[in-house]
């Protein structure tokens, strides 16, 4: 009897998981269709980093101070600036990021006492050479136009 | 015109065996397409997308891309079992195909008065090259999924059997067509329905789709596969197209399995409504049954190897004994009267 | 249905061989190597050779300072990584006698309790993968996509947070993120309804996991396991309740614990320690009070010289942190005492005569994460 009675119930089960699949089959797909949509990255998001500009004088922010070299616990960031004519404190000319290394901690941008660094929303990033392994933050940044 | 006339037969027997492998083939491999899409649509994501409109092209390009490959066999292993055992999957499959009565015209073209036992016959043959697949690879994993696929197979061949006979002494013929032709014109004359003949008519049709996953190791009795425990089981050694005909051999099976138990249970061509009998019949019911098959592999877990055991030999077994008996009661009950 | 009871196991024949699980096999999820030693599809022994995946955690602490390690804390289990960041967090804030603020408590337990939920939807699709079934695991990636999405706007990471800082939380949350954890609570019990029907209930699964694997508290407590395995033995040890940390005392929530010692019962520990933890967020987002997220924090790190321990209770049991200080800004040892490496030691004992699927779905129902053994 406890047999027969196990069978059943059994038996039920396993209707009741078909039927919930079933439910499953017709409700609409909800996967984005990756490289042919994308979603908006949120706000915080840590992609690699980049340097930051002044507003009002369109230059760079960072100081080089060196900060960011050292707080990083993986060593891959190489700053050197230059001190120029005329200007209280020394000028970027030099920002590498080894991104084969970075670990997006956030530790660099913490550290930084002059807020000249921010994350990218950068995600997809491949290649098949060793375009990451020396990413040079400065030439971005010339490249980058200016927000107006 | 009377000079082809006795060759007539033979241009038939050609078309009808050349349609069915192109049959199988298509199937083998839009199954394999209808699968994925099923999947997708269980897990709530759109399956195959990218190659061709809703990824109808799939089939073809995992074709190229598995004969473009090497079929490598392992050192060791006996290369000449490693490459018949995939042979051996597909050919009774196509065999068993031949004997399937489509539709009223669209049949073998000898009517064979022993189709049943002929399936039967040749559809155990899929054991055997699982197993030859399993031994030649020289594998561990996969001569345990041949030890496997031989007990799993010997288990579910018995209740299997006893199920088809109990249909047997019901229609009293092995003949598929005629086997169709009993059962019409509306859906309450279908073998599924023919409580009056045996009460438990429904339970034998469960007990057999049971039995036919089983046989053609589909979840939740994969247990040759089981990729979770064996790696690929039977299947690990093989590359290419070595191993993309063993995965069309699986769907040919199915759609072996299908397609009988539309011919033994739900009327082959026969219509439900007694409208339009016809071939359309035949293919809207075997689909069904092909769906329901996926959906069963997408809804459970795998078994355990005892469990699935236990479920033929205790289970299985003792009802479809007495579904055989129960129908043999009722049909020699007039004479006691 | 039950496991056969005169297996040969018991008594060696001279026909074993041995069998490699792993390193790359679908069932042990990473890396792990298992060598077996078969009888039939009997195990006479099996052996974990964990060690594949080693990355030196544990020496990466003593040549970076306090705060540089902190990412590495993220990648040891990379399922819970909250939990670690806690417990490292934790042990420096109890050298350096830092006080954390009340909102930064509360959000650690909200952003905590929601990696443990990911991290069991996690393990609950990959055990129920490894039995065979596909589908469960897409459902609760679907689940667990709305806890990433929710730590993702937080902590700008989906996996490897990185979010804890000594004496508080690097970014305060938004009322966003509280209505999202709302929304997911409410989403969430319901969704549970459902496994516990598709998945649960199912009689192929419940007869491939009960009475399958057993694991006694004596076992548990020779090894040192700890987390769902100890708590399916019926020991309602939780370092939150036993050994109450941060600010988990003042939530009304239960210890879930199973008598079987089977993998059903470690299975079930898990399902309703996923409810347990949403009860624990209800509680915690109606709470959380205003006020600052960082406490006072002195500029250059240096501990004072001394042993400091913390112990949290991760997704998959007890995780202690021990630092060693010599009073320089970088640590003289880091030790992490991680709940899978004792989870898994008593897989040798526990599979000894099991079938080979049985063995799997054991090594399931422990929940292992490979990078967590090996550190």
């Amino acid at each position: 009897m406890k047999a027969v009675r196990e069978v059943l119930s059994g038996t039920k089960s396993l209707l009741v998981g078909m039927r919930l699949t079933l439910r499953e089959f017709f409700k609409p797909t909800i996967t984005v269709q990756y490289p042919h949509q994308t979603l908006p990255m949120p706000e915080r998001f840590r992609g690699h980093i980049e340097l930051r500009r002044d507003p009002e004088t369109g230059k760079a922010l960072c100081t080089a101070c060196k900060l960011c070299e050292r707080a990083c616990p993986s060593d891959c960031i190489l700053v050197d600036g230059v001190k120029l004519e005329g200007e209280k404190k020394k000028s970027v000319t030099d920002y590498h990021l080894n991104f084969t290394q970075c670990s997006l901690c956030g530790a660099c941008i913490e550290a930084c006492p002059s807020d000249a660094i921010q994350f990218t929303k950068r995600y997809n990033l491949a290649s098949q050479t060793n375009d990451y392994r020396n990413m040079d933050l400065v030439q971005r940044f010339k490249d980058q136009p200016e927000k107006k | 015109m009377s000079f082809f006339e006795p060759y007539l037969p033979a241009v038939r027997l050609l078309i009808f065996l050349v349609g069915t492998v192109a049959f199988v083939g298509l199937n083998a491999a839009y199954l394999v397409w209808v699968e994925r899409k099923g999947a997708g649509r269980f897990q709530r994501r759109p399956g195959p997308m990218e190659v061709g409109p809703q990824g109808l092209l799939q089939p073809l390009a995992d074709g190229l891309k598995l004969m473009s490959k090497q079929l490598i066999v392992p050192p060791g292993a006996d290369a000449t079992l490693f490459r018949l055992a995939p042979a051996m999957v597909i050919a009774p499959a196509l065999m068993c195909l031949a004997t399937i009565p489509y539709s009223e015209s669209l049949l073998a073209p000898r009517n064979l008065n022993i189709g049943l036992i002929m399936v039967f016959a040749f559809g155990s043959i899929n054991v055997m090259a699982i197993m030859l697949g399993g031994w030649a690879s020289r594998n561990k994993y996969a001569i345990i999924s041949a030890a496997r696929v031989v007990s799993q197979n010997v288990a579910y061949e018995i209740p299997m059997l006893l199920v088809v006979i109990t249909i047997l002494m019901v229609t009293g013929t092995m003949n598929l067509n005629d086997i169709v032709k009993q059962q019409g014109p509306y859906f309450w004359d279908w073998n599924l329905f023919r409580v009056w003949e045996n009460p438990l008519m429904p339970v034998t049709f469960v007990i057999f789709f049971i039995c036919m996953l089983a046989e053609t190791n589909r979840a939740p009795f994969d247990m040759a596969e089981a990729e979770s425990e064996l790696v690929a089981g039977a299947f690990t050694e093989y590359a290419g197209m070595g191993f993309g005909v063993f995965f069309m051999g699986e769907y040919a099976n199915i759609l072996v399995g299908c397609s009988l138990a539309t011919v033994l249970f739900l009327g082959g061509w026969q219509s439900p409504i007694g409208l339009f009998p016809g071939v359309w019949w035949f293919f809207l019911k075997l689909y069904a049954l092909v769906f329901t098959v996926v959906w069963i592999r997408w809804t459970f877990p795998r078994t355990q190897f005892y469990g699935l055991l236990n479920l033929s030999w205790k289970i299985l077994i003792p009802i479809s004994l007495v579904t055989l008996l129960l129908t043999a009661v009722v049909m020699k009950l007039p004479l006691l009267f | 249905m039950i496991a056969p009871k005169e297996s040969t196991a018991g008594t060696p024949s001279n026909e074993t061989f041995t069998l490699n699980l792993g390193p790359q096999h679908p069932a042990t999820h990473g890396v792990l190597r298992v060598k077996l030693t078969m009888d039939g599809e009997y195990i006479t022994r099996a052996e974990p050779v964990p060690g594949y995946i080693h990355r030196m955690h544990e020496k990466m602490g003593e040549n970076r300072t306090w705060a540089q390690y902190l990412p590495n804390t993220s990648r040891v289990d990379y399922l819970s990584a909250m939990t670690y960041t806690h417990a490292y967090v934790g042990a420096v804030e109890r050298a350096l006698k830092l006080e954390v603020p009340l909102r930064a408590e509360f959000i650690r337990v909200i952003t905590s309790e929601l990696n443990r939920i990911s991290s069991h939807l996690v393990g609950w699709g990959a055990f129920v993968m490894d039995l065979g079934g596909f589908t469960p695991i897409l459902y609760a990636f679907d689940d667990r996509e709305k806890i990433l999405d929710l730590l993702e706007a937080v902590t700008g990471s989906r996996l490897t947070y990185c979010y804890y800082r000594f004496g508080g939380v690097v970014a305060d949350v938004d009322t966003a993120f509280l209505e999202g954890c709302k929304a997911f609570v409410k989403h969430m019990r319901p969704r549970l309804d459902f496994y516990r029907a598709l998945v649960t209930d199912n009689i192929i699964l419940r007869k491939r996991l009960e009475g399958i694997g057993m694991v006694s508290a004596e076992m548990c407590r020779r090894y040192g396991a700890c987390g769902p395995v100890l708590r399916g033995s019926d020991v309602a040890y939780d370092v939150r309740k036993n050994e109450p940390y941060s600010i988990y005392n003042q939530f009304d929530f239960d210890i879930p614990h199973y008598p079987q010692g089977d993998s059903m019962a470690r299975y079930n520990v898990r399902m309703d320690e996923i409810e347990q933890s949403l009860r624990i967020i209800d509680q915690a987002v109606a709470k959380i009070p205003e006020g600052p997220i960082m406490g006072k924090v002195p500029r250059v790190l240096k501990l004072p010289v001394g042993d400091f321990c913390y112990a949290t209770e991760a997704a998959r049991g007890r995780l202690l942190v021990r630092v060693s200080s010599d009073g320089k800004d970088t640590p003289y040892r880091v030790r992490l005492r991680t709940p899978c490496f004792c989870n898994l030691s008593l897989f040798e004992e526990a599979s000894k005569g099991m079938l080979l699927p049985d063995a799997i779905a054991f090594m399931g129902s422990l929940d292992l994460v490979i990078p967590d053994i090996d550190r």
